[in-house]
């Protein structure tokens, strides 16, 4: 191996595929097979963390950063003046084989820009993952970002050896993407996730009656919205995310807030910072949907297009609905329990368990973890003194700010600070 | 004020539930289970040597997977990995109450349960933690080694991690801090007792241990690391809530 090469377009195709923020490598039923090399039946790890605190789990690469399509708000895009490189599919297999014996990551997360066409790309990327199984035996993680438009055939082939296949929607809504990624269209993403959907489906059916059916996709497909560079509210963004998670079983929408490369006029300017309170909100709102079981409507509607940025969208809503508080500890279902400010789920479990034993009081919450400045004002438990005096929405919010130090407040003011250079953003 | 008993045991599991059976045998009315590395004499205490008895420490354990459960089983080891200083105390007090048919799994408002599931909350976050700082080197022998030296005595529980992964190579991991090692020769794991070098870990003895290849990948992986961080996010609190200083030592990404 010429490591002096290897290392030159391990940095540019790296760099490349940064941003695309998924890194998940959990939920995959793998196991390792025949004493071959690797296992992802487990949580997923992370191995190490970026300097900007995100997870590195699976070595995420472009397998090239040639492309014959101009996403306005893509770095690999045919019109920006970069250095391009192309990896061999064998020198993706060894790179990722050797990362993975040394426990460095869970596998590999292979993306590419677009050479020649849609099909002669996917069928590289399949390459490479069919060789990774095939030839090396390989039960670590394999995640493929389809590319948008390619062929039903392949799709098949790809979900045959990855755990998880994705295709990026992007722009969230279909005027941006006209205005800013004319070469593509709705239905090349839709096309892919729909097949896959489909075969997920036939695969779960198939399995039931054979139990020698090939695993597909064992850990389904996901995709990612920018945000902030085409003008959507987080309504709108929330209700196609919705769709998505509805219409093809997504295991997960990505979030990622859009960093400025260009002096495009049709995205935010150079500068502009990184909407990165924003994106919190965002997957917050998204877990409230997928865990606390809230409806999209009662967060984000016509009265409330926007989350707010102050508060968290899960007190945001107990404030405009005081009339469900307070909520009595001891008798309510989990359902209501969930909807109570400053109690995450796992405090809701423990709750549910501690108070099969004895009626819980402020001490017992205490002990359980939970977020008092938040909760005291909206629930009642086997004491006498509680916070539930009649205070409006606006009094209760100033009381809760005043005490409760976000943590993300300190985060993000830092994030001001620091905000230098200017990195680009995302492929395919 | 009557004397206390003071259990001592050798400060392994096994003996803690040698201990824990002689408690149940000899039925004490105050008794400390302490291990050798720990006690220290003192007047009002009464000294017992527990000697750890493979057969009785087995009764112990099938019992508490039977009549406490197979999770609390797994908790009471876990916890018992923490090598805190009431480690003894805690466990004791949970196997006593489980087996009066307490579920010492769930009653989160107990506090000793509370403290249990602490203990094996601080146990697991550490053991997830060495699964995933592993950092191996292949060395000229064709043995993957890798070093870690863990807040707590994670290693028995990486090890059937690390097994299952992988399979298909040898590897060595070492406890720097409890000179013990793991070592999985393709067939079976076993726990060797050894000690290694400091030096092995310096820059110009590398070429003496390690392939050549080696060098090369670390520095891929370095390299990698680089790239894939995001500048205009950078958020130096958060990536050390994550990675914390302590751990640096072992991760090739954080070598100069
Ligand atoms: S988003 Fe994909 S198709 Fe568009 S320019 Fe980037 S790499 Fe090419």
């Amino acid at each position: 191996m010429n490591f002096e090469r290897i290392k030159e377009k391990l940095n540019i195709l790296a760099d490349a595929a940064k941003y695309d923020v998924s890194c998940s490598s959990s939920g995959s039923k793998r196991a390792n097979k025949n004493k071959g090399l690797g296992d992802s039946s487990g949580m997923g790890i992370c191995h190490t963390y970026t300097e900007d605190g995100r997870c590195v789990s699976l070595l995420k690469i472009l397998l090239t950063n040639h492309c014959i399509f101009d996403c306005a708000y893509c770095v690999t895009r045919k019109s920006n003046d970069i250095k391009r490189a192309a990896f061999k599919v064998q020198e993706v297999v060894d790179l990722t084989i050797n990362f993975y014996r040394r426990n460095y990551i869970e596998g590999l997360f292979l993306s590419s820009g677009i050479f020649k066409n849609a099909d002669y790309t996917m069928e590289r990327l399949v390459a490479v993952a069919k060789k990774l199984r095939e030839e090396e035996n390989f039960n670590g993680y394999i995640h493929l970002k389809s590319i948008p438009g390619a062929s039903d055939e392949l799709m098949r082939e790809a979900g045959l050896y990855a755990d998880r296949l994705s295709v990026n929607i992007e722009i969230p809504s279909e005027k941006g993407l006209k205005l800013l990624a004319p070469d593509k269209k709705r239905e090349d993403f839709i096309k892919p996730m729909q097949k896959v959907k489909n075969e997920i489906i036939q695969y779960k059916s198939e399995k039931k009656l054979i139990k020698s059916t090939p695993i597909y996709a064992p850990a389904g497909q996901s995709t990612q919205m920018i945000i902030g560079a085409s003008g959507e509210t987080d309504a709108e963004i929330m209700y196609t995310s919705a769709y998505f998670y509805k219409q093809f079983k997504m295991k997960r929408v990505y979030y990622s807030g859009y960093i400025p490369i260009s002096y495009d006029e049709r995205l935010p300017s150079i500068g502009t910072e990184v909407p990165m309170m924003r994106e919190n909100r965002l997957y917050q709102t998204d877990w409230l949907l997928r865990f606390y079981g809230f409806d999209i409507r009662e967060l984000l509607n016509k009265e409330h297009p926007n989350l707010e940025t102050d508060i968290d969208p899960k007190l945001s809503w107990a404030l405009r609905n005081l009339e469900h508080f307070p909520v009595d500890i001891n008798k309510a279902d989990r359902r209501m329990l969930a909807r109570i400010p400053g109690i995450g789920m796992r405090s809701v479990h423990k709750i549910i368990q501690a108070r099969r034993y004895r009626k819980l009081n402020w001490e017992h919450l205490k002990a359980i973890g939970i977020s008092m400045n938040r909760a005291q004002y909206f629930l009642i438990c086997d004491s006498s003194t509680f916070e539930t005096k009649d205070r409006t929405a606006a009094q209760l919010k100033s009381l809760i700010m005043g005490t409760s130090g976000s943590k993300w407040r300190g985060a993000y003011s830092n994030q001001l600070n620091l905000f230098g250079s200017n990195a680009p953003l995302t492929t395919s | 004020m009557g004397m206390i008993d003071q259990y001592i045991y050798d400060g392994t599991f096994e003996g803690f539930l040698s201990s824990v059976f002689e408690v149940y045998e000899r039925k004490p009315l105050v008794v400390k289970i302490v291990s050798e590395r720990i006690a220290t004499e003192n007047f009002f205490d009464e000294e017992h040597i527990i000697y750890t008895d493979q057969v009785k420490a087995d009764r112990v354990w099938k019992g508490i997977q039977t009549k406490i459960g197979k999770k609390a089983g797994d908790w009471i080891y876990r916890a018992f990995l923490s090598e805190k200083p009431d480690r003894e105390r805690v466990l004791l007090r949970i196997i006593k109450k489980g087996f009066l048919g307490h579920r010492v799994t769930e009653d989160y408002a107990d506090v000793d349960v509370l403290r249990l599931s602490n203990l094996v909350k601080m146990v697991g976050r550490e053991k997830h933690r060495m699964d995933a700082f592993v950092r191996f080197k292949l060395t000229k022998d064709n043995v993957y080694f890798a070093e870690i030296e863990p807040d707590f005595d994670t290693l028995p529980l990486n090890a059937i991690h690390f097994k299952n992964r992988y399979a298909d190579q040898k590897w060595l991991i070492y406890d720097r801090c409890r000179h013990y090692g793991v070592y999985y020769d393709l067939h079976k794991i076993s726990y060797v007792k050894l000690e290694i070098s400091k030096d092995i870990n310096t820059s110009e003895a590398a070429p003496f241990y390690f392939t050549h290849d080696e060098m090369h990948y670390q520095d891929l992986w370095k390299n990698y690391f680089k790239s894939t961080n995001i500048p205009s996010r950078k958020n130096m609190r958060l990536h050390l809530q994550h990675v914390p200083r302590r751990y640096w030592k072992y991760l090739s990404e954080k070598q100069p």
